[in-house]
């Protein structure tokens, strides 16, 4: 459609239907859609000779770097540790994991396998990770997120027993459909309801819910069509299957068993979800390939001052204990706020207190390598997620190398709060036998067939101290806007500077949004 | 709100974290015995995480503070502030422990790892202190 076709169409659509229609209008043509990206910043013209120091080599840092360098500046990066990527990581055989007080943890999985101790999946709606692997040439492929054949587990439903989740989830509608169908007939919607809603309603109750005719949700070859078979359906005279038993009603309704259903409602956690081939750290590798040459590993940053004329950082070098000082235009800090809280900042007070005032959380998760892929060969389980109410929180399958004879690895926790803090105090051999105890509830074939593992517990993370920027409604109304705004020739980055926090999503946009504002203002000084 | 669901959300630690709307998130399950009682058990389970099983912390690009012979610790009201409301990395742990828990695992940072203080801090103390519990959000 040529644009002014367009443009008048979509006036007219404005004129007629109001902004609700035009909106609906331009989503369907591809413009307003959800995702804030609408493609990489037009950054140009930067002034020459015009210096920036980002801190940091996460994914934020990276894309600052990246971005500000082809607008003409020139850029440097000082990562405090010996890899560039941050929380973009990942774990194969020979990796070590050194926490602050655990003893050095040494992965010994086999060639292969690997974990991803932080972010692991991608949301088909984060455009801005999805525009960049695609630019930066990073493999992608489908992570199973929704796994009907997965379990779901409670201490409080259903004796302990893991139930499937595809039989929670089916069993969940046809009940909540036949009670709603029963409350129609019982009159106790006719305020709510017209006649011909309440009708409708029914009909779709019945369908929706698979009930009989008498509106009741019972096992049947119907309701088996949808839930699995006692027998399945085979060939030849006795191929005729034998429907299943339904679940007992009263413990559907115990909170693990409907969060877990809620979880895949979640906006964030909707399928299709992606995953980088090979590990999650070929985004960061491949962010890194764009911008090595302007990065400086093992630089702790000790104080980062200003003034009318440009920033001064000073760093120190991890290994050699050599203290240097870096100075250039502009400044945009990617180090987590649990980290730069305690770093000596020369900002307003108002920002100062801004980055004090965000916690971090104490995410765990567990790797854990079998000799077998058990889940595959004994429970028809390929990718996706198991939910238990035990400490660990959940097992997660590999979306990678199915149908492999060899060893497997799987995540055998993914944990954080109150569970997360319990694990974190644990020795590594303590942590790794409380994620064999509560998986093998699960899996009963977790003992014969565990080969190693490795627990990484994110509070004691030496450059993070923790996952992710907690954010209560309290602390976003007090300082989310001042932690965003430039504080004189410095700007923060990262998924604590996001409404999408927790994600690489976040931690892009922000950096965009910040190296866009502070070309700007570079611009107008 | 009934004790049978109280009781679920305490233990699945929802009261101060609920399950993240936004954030990459585990999901509900993860739970946590929610029976501790002495100072010692609320240590090991929540605080060794962070301040090590020797109440020594931690060193790296920043610091965990060392609680084992900290002068600040005094005042019986700074740790049981600290505890309740977080401070830089440190989450908040009013709502998430009770006012017994938290008195009881001040009073026991402040008699042990070298700390000798005789004073002991009530639940009622730590009652008076308490603001409103935050409301974590995406």
């Amino acid at each position: 459609m040529a644009s002014q076709t367009r443009r008048q169409l979509l006036t007219a659509l404005g004129l007629a239907g109001g902004t609700a229609a035009l909106y609906q209008a331009m989503t369907v043509m591809g413009h307003a859609a959800d995702s804030r990206f609408s493609g990489p910043p037009v950054l140009s013209g930067a002034r020459k000779g015009s210096k920036v120091l980002v801190l940091g080599a996460g994914l934020a840092g990276m894309l600052a770097a990246y971005e500000l360098r082809k607008a003409g500046y020139s850029v440097r990066i000082l990562e405090y540790q010996d890899r560039p990527g941050g929380r973009n990581w990942t774990l194969r055989g020979g990796d070590r994991v050194v926490e602050m007080g655990t003893p050095v943890q040494k992965v010994g999985f086999s060639p292969g396998n690997y974990i991803n101790p932080g972010p692991w999946r991608i949301p088909y709606h984060h455009r801005a990770l999805l525009h960049y692997c695609k630019q930066f040439g990073v493999p992608l492929e489908p992570f199973i997120q929704l796994n009907y054949n997965a379990f779901v587990h409670s201490a409080e439903a259903f004796g302990g027993k893991p139930m499937r989740y595809r039989d929670v989830a089916c069993d969940f509608t046809g009940v909540v459909a036949e009670l709603l169908a029963k409350s129609i007939d019982g009159h106790t919607l006719d305020q709510e309801l017209t006649q011909d809603d309440r009708a409708q309603l029914k009909e779709a109750m019945r369908g929706w819910g698979l009930l009989d005719e008498n509106l009741r949700y019972t096992s049947s070859v119907h309701t088996s069509t949808r839930r699995g078979w006692e027998r399945r359906p085979g060939g030849g005279p006795d191929g005729a299957p034998v429907p299943s038993q339904l679940l007992d009603r009263h413990d559907l309704f115990k909170p693990g068993m409907w969060q877990s259903l809620a979880f895949f409602m979640n906006y964030e956690m909707q399928t299709t979800m992606f995953q980088p081939v090979g590990g999650v750290d070929m985004i960061g590798k491949g962010f890194a390939k764009q911008v090595a040459d302007l990065i400086t590993m093992h630089a702790r940053v000790t104080r980062i001052a200003q003034d009318q004329q440009g920033v001064r950082v000073t760093w120190e070098h991890t290994a050699s204990g050599k203290v240097s000082e870096e100075t250039a235009d502009w400044c945009v800090c990617t180090i987590p706020l649990s980290v730069l809280s305690q770093i000596d900042v020369q900002v307003a007070p108002a920002m100062k207190a801004a980055i004090g005032a965000v916690p971090y959380t104490s995410h765990i998760k567990m790797g854990l390598e079998f000799k077998r892929r058990f889940w595959e060969q004994d429970d028809d389980i390929y990718g996706g997620i198991s939910f238990t109410s035990g400490e660990i929180s959940q097992v997660s399958y590999p979306s990678y190398g199915y149908h492999s004879s060899g060893p497997g690895v799987l995540l055998g926790a993914y944990t954080k709060n109150m569970a997360g803090l319990d694990i974190a105090g644990m020795s590594p051999a303590e942590r790794i036998e409380t994620g064999l105890a509560q998986g093998s509830v699960l899996h009963p074939q977790y003992r014969k067939e565990f080969s190693n593992g490795v627990a990484v517990a994110w509070s004691r993370i030496p450059w993070s101290l923790g996952c992710c920027a907690i954010w209560s409604e309290e602390s976003r109304k007090q300082h989310y806007r001042t932690l965003t705004e430039m504080d004189g020739r410095i700007v923060l980055a990262g998924e604590h500077a996001s409404y999408l926090g927790c994600w690489q999503e976040g931690a892009l946009l922000s950096s965009l949004d910040a190296i866009t504002r502070l070309h700007k203002r570079a611009q107008e000084a | 709100m009934n004790s049978f669901i109280l009781r679920a959300l305490l233990i699945a630690g929802l009261a101060a974290f609920p399950v993240a709307a936004h954030a990459d998130s585990p999901g509900a399950g993860g739970e946590r015995k929610s029976d501790m009682q002495s100072g010692a058990e609320v240590y090991r389970h929540v605080c060794q995480a962070c301040h090590m099983a020797d109440g020594k912390g931690g060193k790296g690009a920043a610091v965990i503070p060392a609680l084992a012979s900290n002068p600040k610790l005094a005042i019986s009201a700074y740790p049981a502030g600290v505890v309740l409301n977080g401070f830089g990395a440190m989450p908040w742990f009013n709502g998430t422990l009770s006012p017994e828990q938290i008195a009881h695992v001040v009073n026991y940072v402040r008699t042990h790892f070298g700390n000798s203080y005789t004073d002991m801090l009530s639940a009622d103390d730590v009652k008076a202190m308490a603001g409103p519990v935050p409301h974590v959000t995406h």
